[in-house]
């Protein structure tokens, strides 16, 4: 029998249904690796003390019932800016270190009532402020692949938590690669859904007008059966979307890529990317074709504009969404902000003032509806728009020291997709420097269910898929 | 030297609706136990998202249409960010450059229109309470107004005295009541007042502006009307002895001392906030159909003037068609009883308006006997039939013919005019005496 923390959702459930093993055996399981990975990893800032115990109920659930909720029984490590009731949620800052949420967020009810239980929460970048999780206040998160390296961010705990298997599936959220990042550095399946698709409340705030939950995981089908939990409309975030959610893990297991129409963008395949790089991401469209998929190459605006865009619009919510956190409540004063926090929130102060906001923060939104008309343009003819997730694998720790654009450089690749609300897959493509690199797919709004059908074709007929022995690798 | 005083002014007014701005919490905060009426929302607790309140929405909409209001068809939230203990974002929720309602107008008796520059919707904040504890001075914060509605109904400078702004504030307050949109409870704090005054002075040298003077948070119309006069003075002695006009650096803010009567400077415009709009993300914009629009116009109830310009054309008079507007129970009494036989329906009004009829007890004996002891009046009736006498000259020819049959006439006549509360004896010794004159 393959060992538990290798297992998929599937094949948890059928572990589950055959009796070859209980929810309590592969939760204690993980706690295991857990003790024994994480303080080399630092992946996980607090865990679920009540986990076992959960778990006990739900086996007893899964005796009487069998399988009847879509996550039962499933182990999730959740990032740490989703408020979880009794589980201490920091967003990785001091500012918060303590604090117990009064309520539970939207997207983690959702995967409660699933049946999923949680082990913890993952480290991130203090207030997803970042690509490395380098910007954590407590200490960086590093790659499983290879402690050296970053394993990206924001959702770098959650990444690298599937990465280093200490956990079934993953919660992670993105505001422009976020998700995708962190699983292309790790190794790892990342799935981004539309803007507005999944609820935001409870999800400490990074830029309200892009931030978007989201599940990392082994496989493009594990992706699939998240994202369709948390998905749908949430009555307590008013920009979430009322369209019915299409059932996800239907369009997985489509034999070929027949009648498929891909994109691949010139501009994407930057000049400073490495040529290794390029020639994965070249290797992996090829494939696309072979599985019957029409790739086009197209021209699309050179996305150093997308990082200027973001960059304003983000920061300016920054500013505002961390204003709550003024050193009257939650028990600590704002010199508990780190640098990279203090930095955003200097910036987004200065494009929203008085006299700057028109040159700055209007002229930002003006360029971002121009960013979606492109888009929409493209989507028109095409499903599915294909690239590279990042110019390189993951960075060495320390990387992030006095590059304060570093994030916008890393995320240059998705940063326009997450302006325009887009929906996207990141899927593992291949090694440079035995690191691995991401493959994005990326879609029209609410078109997941093409993402899905092209990713796991692509995932079913590659072998990219791997994750590293942790007795070799730290 | 002309002095003319320019005044604006912002009205702030919560709306009565069963739930909060942004979350379903309660919106009746008042005299309720501090933070029982709170949630994640409104206390700005970590990821929580403000989801907009429909029906304070209508009722803004409502308030824009009642003041002849254009009602945009895009419009939009934005955050207004500034600190203060009593907001628990670090910004309050309002509308910047898309209101729902703008370019309205209310007109005063006088026929003048006050322009309104705009009436948007927003939310309040908390409420800092200054006490001792343990022997120890601290301030308190209660977050159960945070995130009540708000309206915020801005005019352009176009009242020119207190006694038009102290008329305009009126009428606002009438107009919302009679929407039914807030109970508008000045000592509740249900309407919130802040003149901006400003004189414009005429000599010889030409035409000067004093610098412009913002008075907060008053909560009565005698305060403003007080606060207004005490600027215009303060105004004209300072511009007299500095002769500093108004420049685009040097809007005040002061508040008002009901105790002393006097305004007092809060802070200057080197001080004032940059409020930082920008779009609030967390709420799409609204795109207001017409239908939607013309569905509310349809349910707007009798606004004051209409309701005040009906009476009068009943026959009450302007003054008191304007005091039973005033006083909802005197109106409701009006109503029911005008039409009743053998009622007049001015001399009701101002029965009621003058306060002679108890409007605890039964209104129609009360109207009866207070009429007898009228009409048992010599000079009331003796003015009633020289009247009919004036306005019948061929039937009193007739009666000084010898026709003593018309008598009856003069008696009926009088009878009708006095609703048939005239008492007979007094009426005919009357009739008598003034048609024997007549010969």
């Amino acid at each position: 029998m393959k060992e538990l923390h290798t297992l998929t959702i599937k094949e948890v459930h059928e572990g589950y249904i055959n009796g070859d093993f209980t929810c309590t055996d592969l939760v204690k399981h993980f706690l295991r690796r857990i003790e024994k990975y994480n303080p080399k990893l630092n992946i996980f800032l607090n865990l679920n003390s009540k986990a076992v115990e959960q778990a006990e109920a739900l086996d007893r659930e899964i005796n009487e019932k069998g399988i009847d909720r879509p996550l039962l029984g499933i182990p999730f490590a959740i990032k740490d800016n989703f408020l979880t009731l009794g589980i201490e949620t920091t967003a990785a800052s001091n500012i918060l270190k303590g604090y117990f949420p009064q309520y539970e967020s939207s997207v983690t009810q959702k995967l409660l009532d699933a049946g999923a239980i949680f082990l913890g929460k993952t480290n991130m970048d203090s207030f997803a402020h970042g690509s490395s999780t380098e910007s954590s206040d407590f200490g960086p998160t590093l790659n499983p692949w290879n402690p050296e390296r970053l394993p990206g961010g924001s959702s770098g705990g959650s990444a690298a938590a599937i990465s280093a298997q200490l956990a079934t599936a993953a919660l992670g959220s993105e505001t422009a690669g976020s998700i995708r990042q962190p699983a292309a550095w790790c190794g790892v399946t990342g799935f981004k859904p539309t803007y507005g698709r999944a609820g935001r409340y409870g999800c400490i705030a990074m830029a309200s007008s892009t931030d978007s939950p989201g599940p990392l995981t082994k496989n493009i089908a594990d992706a699939a059966i998240i994202t369709k939990v948390i998905s749908g409309k949430d009555p307590f975030d008013a920009t979430t979307s009322s369209l019915p959610v299409d059932d996800y893990p239907q369009f997985l297991g489509k034999k070929d890529l027949k009648g498929v129409k891909i994109a691949l963008v010139k501009e994407y395949l930057l000049s400073q990317m490495r040529q290794d790089v390029k020639d994965q991401i070249i290797t992996a469209v090829s494939k696309l074709k072979e599985l019957g998929a029409q790739v086009d190459e197209i021209s699309l605006l050179d996305p150093k504009y997308s990082i200027g865009v973001y960059t304003v619009i983000q920061r300016s919510e920054v500013s505002s969404n961390l204003s709550r956190f003024d050193g009257i409540r939650f028990g600590h004063n704002r010199d508990a902000l780190c640098q990279e926090t203090k930095r955003r929130i200097m910036l987004g102060t200065y494009t929203l003032s008085a006299g700057y906001y028109d040159a700055y923060y209007k002229k930002a939104l003006a360029v971002r509806t121009k960013i979606v008309d492109e888009f929409t343009k493209v989507f028109e003819s095409y499903d599915a728009i294909v690239g590279a997730v990042s110019p390189g694998p993951a960075q060495k720790v320390g990387a992030t020291k006095d590059q304060p654009m570093f994030g916008e450089m890393e995320d240059v690749l998705l940063e326009a997709s997450s302006i325009a609300g887009l929906s996207g897959a990141g899927v593992p493509c291949g090694f440079v420097d035995n690191l691995p690199i991401g493959l994005q797919i990326t879609c029209a709004q609410f078109n997941e269910k093409k993402a899905f059908e092209i990713a796991d074709c692509y995932q079913r007929n590659t072998d990219h898929v791997k994750f590293p022995d942790l007795d070799k690798t730290i | 030297m002309k002095y003319t005083p320019l005044i604006g002014l912002e009205v702030h007014v919560e709306l009565n609706t069963l739930s909060k701005m942004f979350c379903s919490c309660p919106a009746d905060h008042f005299a309720k136990k501090p933070n029982t009426q709170t949630c994640p929302v409104c206390l700005g607790l970590p990821g929580a998202l403000p989801v907009p309140n429909k029906k304070a929405i209508e009722n803004c909409i409502m308030i824009g249409l009642a003041l002849n209001c254009k009602i945009n068809k895009l419009s939009k939230f934005d955050r207004k960010q500034y600190f203060y203990p009593d907001l628990s974002k670090g910004y309050q929720i309002s509308q910047y450059d898309q209101p729902f309602c703008t370019e309205g107008s209310i007109i005063l008796d006088s026929g003048k229109a006050i322009c309104i520059e705009r009436v948007h919707q927003e939310e309040d904040t908390g409420k800092l309470q200054h006490t001792v504890l343990d022997g120890e001075k601290v301030t308190l914060v209660d977050y159960n107004r945070s995130g009540v509605p708000l309206v915020e109904i801005v005019s352009k400078p176009d009242m020119e005295s207190s006694v038009e702004a102290k008329e305009y504030l009126k009428k606002i307050h009438e107009i919302v009541r009679a929407l039914g949109v807030s109970s508008a409870d000045m000592e509740k704090g249900e309407m919130r007042l802040e003149p901006t005054i400003n004189v414009k002075i005429e000599d010889e040298h030409g035409v000067h502006f004093t610098p412009l003077v913002e008075v907060k948070n008053i909560n009565s119309f005698n305060f403003a009307s007080q606060a207004i006069d005490f600027e215009i003075k303060r105004q004209i002695e300072e511009f007299e002895k500095t002769g500093i006009e108004k420049s685009t650096s040097n809007k005040t803010t002061r508040g008002y001392d009901s105790a002393k009567k006097i305004t007092f400077l809060q802070r200057t415009k080197e001080e004032a906030k940059d409020y930082r709009y920008f779009p609030e993300p967390d709420i799409p914009p609204f795109v207001l159909e017409d239908d939607y629009i013309e569905d509310l116009r349809k349910k707007l109830p009798l606004l004051p003037d209409q309701v005040i310009s009906s009476l009068v054309n009943e026959g009450v008079e302007p003054k008191y068609a304007k005091i039973l507007y005033a006083n909802e129970k005197a109106l409701v009494a009006f109503g029911t009883y005008k039409n009743e036989e053998g009622i007049d329906k001015a001399k009701l009004s101002s029965l009621i308006a003058n306060k002679k009829i108890n409007l605890d007890q039964d209104i129609v004996t009360q109207y009866q006997k207070l009429n007898q002891i009228g009409i048992t009046d010599v000079s009331v009736l003796a003015s009633i039939v020289e009247e009919i006498i004036a306005s019948n000259p061929s039937l009193v020819a007739d009666y000084q013919k010898g026709k003593t049959t018309v008598l009856g006439f003069f008696v009926g006549q009088a009878m009708k005019q006095t609703g048939g509360k005239a008492d007979p004896h007094t009426l005919n010794s009357i009739i008598l005496t003034m048609l024997g004159k007549t010969g």
